[in-house]
């Protein structure tokens, strides 16, 4: 083979790097895609509870998130195949003042960015969830814009349409190092072997910061360590995904949905936060988010739980993303800290990093890149994680 | 009115228990208290349970083990695993049809979270079949405190199931003993030890990174313990088999018929068919027999069957066709099973063309062995959780290993907490070895020339770890090498003088039915041959004609019964007397019970191999994995991803070894698979009990 015949490498066939490959090949780029599982999707994309929203606290994620809900709600009518895509709406509930004035405070931004999105006092709020526990309830957000799909199932079809738009994608392929020379990033080497291309993205999740140091280059991203569950399917009785984030001893918030397939798919933030790689379930999880869940929805003591699994949430210090081109090497794209986000932001981030690629900015990129650049202060703080 | 209950067994004893109403779809029907749901709706004969909520199929008894989900009903509106719940009163079953509701809960209910019970013991050892009860002893001797869980309502694992008496070693673990008073014997002897504690209705759920293992205690309460070692004595899985029609109720696992027979005394069925001749198989149809079901025949696909010569001679010599060299090709009927398609293989394992036949039968029995119970013991292992393992969880043997298997961990374990202090002794592992092996050499039967006085024939002709039979004659003159129990018995015509004097001692307890006497004292040209049988006294009487039979179940005459009777510690075995002419004397082993009921169905109903389903719990089709596999998918995570086999409620734990044989059919090597992680739980358990709340609906 020759090895020059790549113009795009992409480090990670995962919830960025997947549809990435995607968006470049159907541009006309000649991309490469490799990940040391030996199938797409098999590190932290699958560990994703599935949830799709747009309602950010920041224009970027706003923007690039509405962008892939776009994506993922189209994507059975352009491409044919089901990805258990389902508009339930995201609904952020609120049982004290602290968390009514969070949600209050960045409703006025979500909606100057084109968000469907509106405060529901109580009454309405239990119109939409009946079964949600109405002591103490104030109120809630509510965006029936938002949903949630497979990913899974999203994943498998991103690599399918990649393939077919001419991607090519190799497993078991264990990045050793970057070839740069004179400052410009020329390929990759492997466990097997070498592969040339002028442009070399990032996508490597929770394993990004590795990658990044083969450049050079520190980028402030560690994972954290989420545990989530799934449950036996039952008859739809909810439509948002119900997200709490009331901090409590144990766990910053959690959150909790219906999928296309009758299954409760729910996930909990720990606090502190579970530095590290280690992704083996503990004895912590299920009793802690249980608790919350029922008291938040008493119907939910019944319901069986089939399943746990822990993930990893590539974080970066201030919450978004890095995304943008390394000053220090050439040819070098990062697309990584998606902070447990890269599911639903993936298909956005794909498309912005096809036109960084093809050189082709869009009206909102230069903002869009600015809150989400390798190289900026990384102070501010994310309000909805 | 139908009732399928067993009111008369030969070996097992029938309670008089107080019979209740409940209902079933709103009809009223009756049950017998101690019976899960799922035997109470068989006595009442129904067989279809729910269906599917992906594609209508029905649904009904697999596993019968609370391993997979396929039984589910909803019992007074909660869905619940119908193999594993008690019935009550007045209970009101329903069929599941599409997904079930969610059981609705006033919002506003103050809930009453209690925090989860959490204990450290020094072992916990997970299953009180044969080898955690063995380890428990060991350990409650030496006062070391345990907690044994078993997710059954009574301890004894599958030895509850077993009506034979045991081979093994009389010595070393009860041979000779049947397997239901081995487990009496093995827990009374364990609830002499006040430091072991035991749950029933208790399944272990998980053990988790931080060392401790999540119980789903008494099937109403979560628990965490934390013990300082691990014992998995969790037994084994039934392997099962792809072919169109294995997914209509009616198919189901040997394990599954023993359990609905032999322990809640149900007759599942009136005509059995059985795939797979290993000892499971063959002791199945053994049982069935026993409680009156007809065996339409067991195929078994390579030359020979794998399990004991002496269990399958029993069969054969009752009636039963053993087809070797022969596979089922599929399992036929509209909701249920109502024949199976059969073929002869080559020695490729390949259907030959043009020999199909249909065979008329209501059940086909998957007896194609097992798979090791072992995710609790690697977990452990990748969580520096100290962890053992015994019985088949930890290799696949028979029961009377299982024990002795359970002993030397227990001794072992004991040694590692300091209360043992020499070495377990070097015998042990060997007994052990021996128990284990799998049967060996098979020599051509042999006879005494002799026709005069009385002396036992053995026709015993495999070698297998047994011995009771040197054990009981009173006068030692039959021998197993005590060094390897495996070598065939050897008789001896005279020892101090004294020779065979017909106690029938040496019949009535040999576990492989496989001992007669001739006694040619009274009628040199017809001498009396007695033959051991295990059926119930009133099918046979003085005077009735039977077929009799040579080890392999050849006809080699009939007879009268000249007289039937017990002897003093007989322990049900009956034996049956008849004259037959002396050139046959010897030869005789058996009566053949069963005339032969084959009936052959004209018309061949196979179906498409790519139909027959792979992943039960997701209805997932061996065509569709065999394309992804042709596509060049290695991963099996990828092809969860895509169809969402492995996905369902059971955990992968049917589908995976099916995978893979799909693969392997394909050609691809072990080496390229990837299998997918397994997770907990270990079964699915309502997220109310980890939040401290008792559980609801089921009533206690």
């Amino acid at each position: 083979m020759s090895r020059a015949e790549y113009e795009v490498i992409i480090i990670g066939a995962g919830s960025v790097g997947t549809p990435t490959a995607l968006f470049l090949a159907q541009k006309g780029f000649r991309v490469l895609v490799l990940d040391r599982n030996p199938s797409p999707g098999q590190s932290s994309n699958k560990r994703a509870i599935g949830g799709l929203r747009a309602t950010h606290s920041d224009p970027a994620k706003i923007r690039l998130g509405l962008r892939s809900l776009k994506i993922f709600s189209t994507w059975k009518e352009t491409y044919g195949d089901d990805i258990e895509w389902h508009q339930g709406g995201y609904c952020f509930v609120a049982y004290r003042a602290e968390e009514e004035r969070t949600l209050k405070e960045v409703l006025p931004l979500q909606k100057r960015h084109g968000l469907k999105i509106d405060w529901l006092e109580a009454e309405e709020l239990r119109k939409l969830l009946p079964d949600l526990n109405p002591r103490g309830l104030r109120g809630g957000t509510f965006s029936p814009e938002d949903g949630h799909a497979s990913p899974l199932l999203a994943v498998e079809a991103f690599y399918r349409q990649a393939r077919k738009a001419g991607a090519d994608f190799r497993f078991r392929e264990n990045v050793r190092n970057l070839v740069i020379e004179n400052g410009r990033v020329r390929g990759v080497v492997t466990g097997s072997g070498r592969y040339e291309a002028g442009v070399v993205i990032n996508a490597a999740g929770a394993w990004a910061a590795e990658v990044a140091r083969l450049a050079g280059m520190e980028v402030p991203v560690k994972p954290d360590s989420h545990e989530a569950a799934v449950t036996e399917p039952v008859q739809r009785f909810f439509e948002p995904m119900v997200v709490d984030i009331r901090p409590v001893k144990g766990s910053a918030n959690y959150y909790f949905y219906q999928h296309a397939t009758g299954q409760i798919i729910f996930c909990i933030t720990p606090s502190p936060s579970i530095w590290g790689f280690d992704e083996r379930e503990t004895s912590e999880f299920l009793p802690m988010v249980s608790r919350r869940m029922i008291d938040l929805m008493p119907r939910l003591q019944n319901i069986r739980v089939r399943r746990t699994w822990r993930g990893l949430y590539p974080m970066t210090p201030d919450g978004f993303p890095i995304v943008g081109w390394s000053r220090e090497v050439s040819g070098f794209l990062l697309a990584v800290g998606m902070c447990g986000q890269g599911f639903m932001l993936g298909p956005g981030v794909a498309e912005l990093l096809t036109r960084l690629v093809a050189g082709e900015p869009g009206p909102d990129d230069e903002e869009i890149l600015s809150y989400l650049s390798p190289y900026r202060s990384f102070v501010s703080e994310e309000k909805l994680k | 009115m139908i009732d399928n209950r067993l009111y008369k067994h030969p070996i097992l004893p029938v309670e008089d228990k107080p019979l209740f109403t409940f209902y079933f779809k709103d009809r009223e029907l009756k049950a017998r208290e101690g019976e899960t749901i799922a035997s109470a709706l068989f006595a009442n004969g129904i067989r279809i349970f729910s269906y599917h909520h992906k594609d209508g199929a029905p649904q009904g008894i697999f596993c019968a083990n609370g391993q997979c989900a396929q039984c589910l009903v909803l019992a007074d509106g909660f869905p619940v695993k119908s193999c594993m719940e008690l019935i009550k009163p007045g209970m009101k079953i329903e069929p599941v049809v599409g997904l079930p509701e969610l059981p609705r809960v006033d919002p506003s209910t103050p809930l009453d979270f209690k925090p989860v019970e959490e204990i450290e013991v020094s072992v916990l050892i997970i299953g009180g079949g044969p080898a955690g009860l063995s380890a428990a002893i060991e350990l409650g001797q030496r006062g070391v405190d345990c907690l044994l869980v078993d997710d059954k309502h009574r301890l004894g694992g599958k030895l509850v199931l077993q009506t034979h008496r045991f081979f093994g070693s009389v010595e070393a673990v009860y041979a000779g003993t049947r397997g239901i008073d081995i487990a009496t014997r093995l827990e009374n002897e364990l609830r002499q030890y006040p430091r072991v504690t035991i749950w029933l209705q208790s399944t272990a759920l998980a053990v988790f990174s931080d060392k401790k293992v999540g119980i789903l205690k008494e099937n109403k309460q979560y628990a965490l313990v934390k013990p300082k070692i691990l014992l998995v004595a969790a037994g084994a899985r039934e392997k099962s088999l792809a072919f169109p029609g294995n997914d209509l109720p009616g198919v189901y696992g040997a394990g599954a018929f023993q359990t609905l027979v032999n322990r809640d005394l149900v007759k599942p069925t009136e005509k059995l068919f059985i795939v797979g001749g290993g000892n499971v198989g063959l002791i199945a149809g053994y049982h069935a027999l026993q409680a009156g079901i007809k065996v339409v025949a067991l195929v078994e696909v390579m030359p020979e069957v794998g399990g004991y010569k002496v269990h399958k001679d029993k069969l054969a010599r009752l009636g039963v066709p053993i087809l070797t060299s022969h596979t089922i090709l599929s399992a036929n009927g509209k909701d249920c099973v109502e024949s199976v398609t059969i073929a002869r293989v080559d020695e490729k394992f390949r259907p030959v063309p043009g020999t199909e036949r249909t065979l008329k039968c209501d059940t086909v029995l998957i007896a194609v062995g097992l798979d090791p119970v072992n995710e609790f013991y690697l977990k452990a292992r990748e969580f520096d959780l100290p962890v053992y393992a015994a019985g088949d969880a930890e290799e696949i043997a028979e029961a009377s290993a299982a024990i002795f298997s359970g002993k030397i961990r227990g001794l072992e374990i004991a040694r590692e907490l300091g209360v043992y202090g020499d070495e377990v002794p070097a015998d042990w592992y060997r007994t052990a070895d021996i128990l284990k092996s799998r049967p060996g050499q098979t020599y051509p039967e042999y006879f005494l020339e002799k026709e005069e006085g009385v002396f036992p024939v053995i026709h015993c002709l495999q070698e297998i770890p047994c011995d009771p039979c040197s054990a009981v004659c009173p006068r030692k003159l039959i021998e197993v090498d005590r060094s390897d129990v495996r070598k065939l018995p050897v008789y001896y015509e005279e020892k101090d003088g004294k020779g065979c004097s017909g106690c029938e001692r040496c019949v009535v307890f040999c576990p492989g039915l496989a001992i007669t006497l001739v006694d040619y004292r009274r009628n040199p040209e017809f001498p009396e041959v007695t033959i051991p049988f295990e059926f119930l006294k009133e099918i046979i009487n003085p005077g009735d004609e039977v077929s009799l039979v040579d080890v392999s179940g050849q006809e080699l005459a009939r007879s009268r019964v000249t007289s039937v009777k017990s002897i003093k510690g007989n322990d049900r075995t009956i034996l049956v007397k008849v004259q037959v002419p002396k050139a046959v004397a010897k030869k005789v082993s058996g009566i053949k019970l069963q005339p032969e009921i084959t009936e052959v169905e004209e018309k061949y109903l196979g179906r498409i191999p790519d139909e027959a389903i792979i992943c039960r719990c997701e209805r997932v089709t061996a065509g569709e994995i065999r394309k992804l596999i042709r596509e060049g998918i290695r991963d099996i995570s990828e092809i969860k991803t895509i169809t969402r086999a492995g996905m369902g409620p059971c955990g992968a734990k049917t589908c995976t070894p099916l995978v893979h044989r799909l693969f392997r059919e394909e050609g691809v090597p072990e080496s390229e698979i990837v299998d997918q992680p397994k997770r907990p739980l270990f079964i699915e358990v309502p997220l109310g009990l980890f939040a401290g709340l008792e559980r609801k609906g089921v009533r206690e």
